[in-house]
């Protein structure tokens, strides 16, 4: 190993936020000229680790080293001045502005009191073109391609005098053939002396383009080797592997359950590509895959949130739905991933919220307010919604409590199925024991389930069978105890596909 | 149910029961007001001059009813007072051609009525498929139609005014100048109005459904509310009270023009913040609304009892009392 200093490094670094510990004692040593690949499932602490190289985060304990020295990020801008900067999945850039007003932003030159509008330009232009891109700088940032767009973020990037470049999953979004122009790119920025930290789900892609690979599971530091020494299928078995049995319900026997649901060839345009399966009664039926699978596409179009074209049978009956309502009538019912943005009224109380899916079942021209309280109390009861009190502006629950309120608006209309689309996203670990206590409950009462979660343990220890999503297909289907983390993985990231049907 | 400990709830934050000024803020500044104006002027506590203000109140009011809705809704209107003005102009134009035939009596008036509620709720209609159908903005749509509307009743009355035939007129003036009980009959229009829209607004589905519609409109999708067409409804309720005002109007003066109305679309969406409705939507109240309108016209009254301040002032105060509104609101907000 080299014996001068890392460019930027980790030293034992632990972040916690509130009781739960997110990263244990990670050591990451980033060198010059190197791509060091991070890798781990979702939740394993990836984010957390680059926002704390990067400045983004503060670690509980631990420190952050810079050619050598201990150095306290307080911010990203910070961190940038020292030369590290992150490349985020979600770009930061200004899109009504032009891509060379993107790349000076907030350091534009000036002349006296003006900008110096042309010597931007001139050095905007030159690196563009260092680039190999064809993205010119007058051209607007809402004109361009998503690959283009990320190409201006590592141009931004460079005019910071990049030294550290931190890259959260950069070919999530792109094509392969754009994943080559950017492989290109990270070779030559390593060339230049540039650290680079890259993350991705893809692991050949980490096989063909890093040089040492870190993999973290659970916060935890599991090993960092370099890439040659690794093949893919040691790399996905060091990613997975954990204990999460007691966190889990036992599963219900599921003998011969008759087929409730039946999808055959859906499509949502632009999304998902002829997905078809099937649900049984009693069934709690996983998908799995990584964000932007199209999981969650499939089953907004399923419901008729979405255009979307295919086969329904319902209980052997063909069905046609458009919109949510038709499905909520048919029993079908859809909670969103997204509780804040399209599950709740934050700003209303919890009483309106409750009943605004089933608001027909307590109206007759006007709504009986007396019902409206008499189901909330039976909700607050059956899901243990802990509220300070019920005029409490919904807003003000934890991730929780919220996510059993929808739980229960979604219950009010008494579906035969119920698809839950992260069901214990960002909540508590006693929270989600009693969300998969009442999924358990639902299945064995007769209900069918369908969970959408990019957390492994979840689909593992919950459902009775599994199919894996990658770019908007079924690419797999596990059922009982073929179910297993490396399966799932080996599907997802397309090491093995579905063996031909 | 009788044996169980109760759960270990986290600390209970007990509200300190204070005063909501947000929430009784219109009725404090009505009283305050009130107060003013007997303290100006020993007339102005007399029925006549109150039911005065509130029948002069009862144009905008009905129409600020209805912008509560759209408001609530997430949507806006400002073709309200064109649109008044034409319907107004157009009552007057299909009771003069229908006189000749169906004579000055009741028959003809009644023809006018229907008329005109069928024009504003066409209208209404018009502004709310452009918004949901069309996908434009409330504010650009209707932006274009105030201009539509109030060209139409300037090209109507050829640049002049339109009058009402004089007999026809002459049947038609008690329903602006006739009581009930010795209430005036605009006075009733719009209480009955007004308390059926606050029941509509807090007690039927279609209330519940455009207040969340205003809240988050993703949210109300999830929950399988037919967005469009609760947002078109609350449009073609505009439409339709803006047709019941001008229902009521031409009786008054029994003529229509180019500057019949004008501005009535600001003193209604006035009156609405006023009474503490969420401009960006999601919260909404009538009952608010109606005390914001009446305030509105105990300003200009107020204002013309008195020798110290000059009348010309009015909107200033208006405009005044509109920021102070918003500013309550956002308060209330933090506190909430």
């Amino acid at each position: 190993m080299a014996a001068a200093a890392p460019r930027l490094a980790a030293r034992a670094v632990s972040k916690s936020f509130g009781l739960v510990e997110v990263l244990t004692t990670i050591d990451l040593r980033l060198e010059q000229g190197q791509v060091h690949a991070l890798i781990g499932e979702n939740g394993a602490g990836k984010s957390t680790l680059m926002k704390i190289l990067c400045g983004y985060e503060q670690p509980s304990k631990g420190e952050v080293v810079l050619d050598g020295a201990p150095v306290h990020f307080s911010d990203s801008a910070q961190a940038e001045r020292g030369g590290v900067v992150l490349i985020h999945q979600e770009f930061n850039l200004a899109e009504q502005l032009s891509v060379e007003a993107n790349i000076f932003l907030g350091r534009e030159l000036r002349r006296g009191m003006l900008l110096d509008e042309k010597q931007m330009r001139a050095r905007a232009t030159l690196l563009l073109a260092e680039l190999e891109t064809a993205v010119g700088p007058r051209q607007l940032v809402s004109e361009l391609s998503v690959p283009d767009k990320q190409m201006v973020e590592i141009a931004k990037a460079l005019m910071r005098d990049a030294r550290v470049l931190v890259m959260d999953e950069p070919t999530a979004v792109l094509t392969a053939r754009e994943s080559e122009v950017l492989f290109r790119q990270i070779a030559r920025l390593r060339a230049q002396g540039v650290a680079i930290l890259y993350t991705s789900h893809k692991l050949e892609e980490v096989k063909a383009i890093a040089d040492v690979v870190t993999i973290l599971r659970d916060g935890k530091h599991v090993i960092t080797a370099p890439v040659a020494e690794l093949t893919v299928d040691q790399m996905a078995t060091y990613m997975v592997g954990r204990d999460v049995s007691d966190l889990f319900p036992a599963k219900s026997a599921l003998a011969d359950a008759p087929v409730v649901l039946e999808v055959d060839k859906l499509s949502v345009p632009g999304r998902v590509a002829e997905a078809s399966f099937t649900l049984r009664r009693g069934e709690v039926l996983g998908f799995a895959g990584l964000v932007g699978a199209g999981r969650t596409e499939l089953m907004e179009g399923l419901v008729g949130l979405r255009p979307a074209h295919g086969g329904v049978t319902l209980n052997g009956k063909a069905v046609h739905i458009h919109a949510l309502g038709d499905a909520a009538k048919l029993g079908l019912a859809y909670l969103t991933e997204d509780r804040k943005g399209h599950g709740l009224l934050l700003n209303q109380k919890m009483r309106p919220n409750l009943t605004l899916l089933g608001l027909d079942r307590f109206s007759h021209g006007l709504i009986d307010e007396g019902a409206e309280d008499r189901a909330l109390d039976r909700a607050i009861g059956e899901f243990d919604i802990r509220a300070p009190s019920r005029e409490v502006n919904v807003g003000n629950l934890s991730g929780g409590n919220q996510q059993k309120l929808l739980l229960a608006k979604t219950m009010l209309v008494e579906p035969e199925i119920v698809i839950i689309d992260e069901p214990t996203r960002g909540i508590d670990i006693g929270t989600k024991q009693q969300i998969y206590g009442f999924i358990d409950r639902l299945a064995r009462s007769g209900k069918s389930v369908i969970v959408i979660s990019s957390e492994m343990a979840e689909v593992i220890g919950l459902c009775h069978r599994v199919y894996v999503m990658k770019a908007g297909r079924i690419v797999g289907e596990l059922a009982g105890s073929a179910i297993s983390e490396a399966q799932i993985v080996r599907y997802q990231m397309g090491i093995e596909a579905m063996r031909a049907a | 149910m009788t044996t169980t400990v109760s759960e270990p709830h986290p600390p209970v934050r007990v509200a300190r029961p204070r005063f909501r000024l947000g929430v009784l803020g219109p009725i404090v500044a009505l009283l305050l007001l009130a107060i003013l104006g007997t303290w100006l002027n020993g007339n102005f506590l007399t029925i006549n001059n109150i039911s005065n203000i509130v029948a002069r109140a009862s144009f905008i009011g009905i129409i600020a009813v209805g912008a509560t809705f759209v408001i609530t809704s997430g949507g806006l209107d400002l073709s309200v007072g064109s649109m008044a003005a034409f319907t107004a102009g157009m009552i007057i134009i299909i009771i003069n051609n229908a006189v000749p035939s169906l004579g000055t009596g009741w028959a003809v008036i009644a023809l006018g009525i229907v008329a005109g509620l069928a024009i504003g709720a066409v209208g209404g209609a018009a502004n709310g498929m452009l918004v949901t159908a069309g996908r434009i903005e409330p504010f650009i749509v209707t932006l274009g139609s105030l201009g539509i509307f109030r060209a139409l009743i300037t090209f109507l009355a050829n640049g002049g005014t339109l009058n009402l035939n004089f007999q026809a007129a002459e049947t038609y003036s008690p329903l602006y100048s006739g009581n009930l009980l010795g209430v005036p009959l605009p006075i009733i229009v719009f209480a009955v109005v007004a308390i059926i829209a606050e029941i509509v607004l807090r007690r039927t589905p279609f209330g519940r459904h455009a207040a969340a519609i205003g809240s988050n409109e993703q949210v109300a999708r999830y929950s399988a509310i037919k967005v469009d067409r609760v947002r078109l409804l609350t449009y073609v309720l505009q439409g339709f009270l803006v047709g019941v005002s001008a229902v009521l109007y031409v009786p008054k003066f029994g003529s229509a023009n180019s500057s019949t109305a004008v501005l009535w679309e600001l003193q209604a969406i006035a009156a609405v913040i006023i009474g503490g409705t969420m401009l960006k939507g999601g919260f909404g109240r009538i009952w608010g609304t109606v005390v914001g309108v009446i305030i509105l016209e105990l300003i200009g009254n107020i204002l013309n009892l008195q020798s110290f301040i000059s009348p010309y002032l009015n909107q200033a105060f208006q405009g005044a009392i509109i920021i102070i509104a918003v500013l309550l609101q956002r308060t209330r907000r933090a506190a909430g």
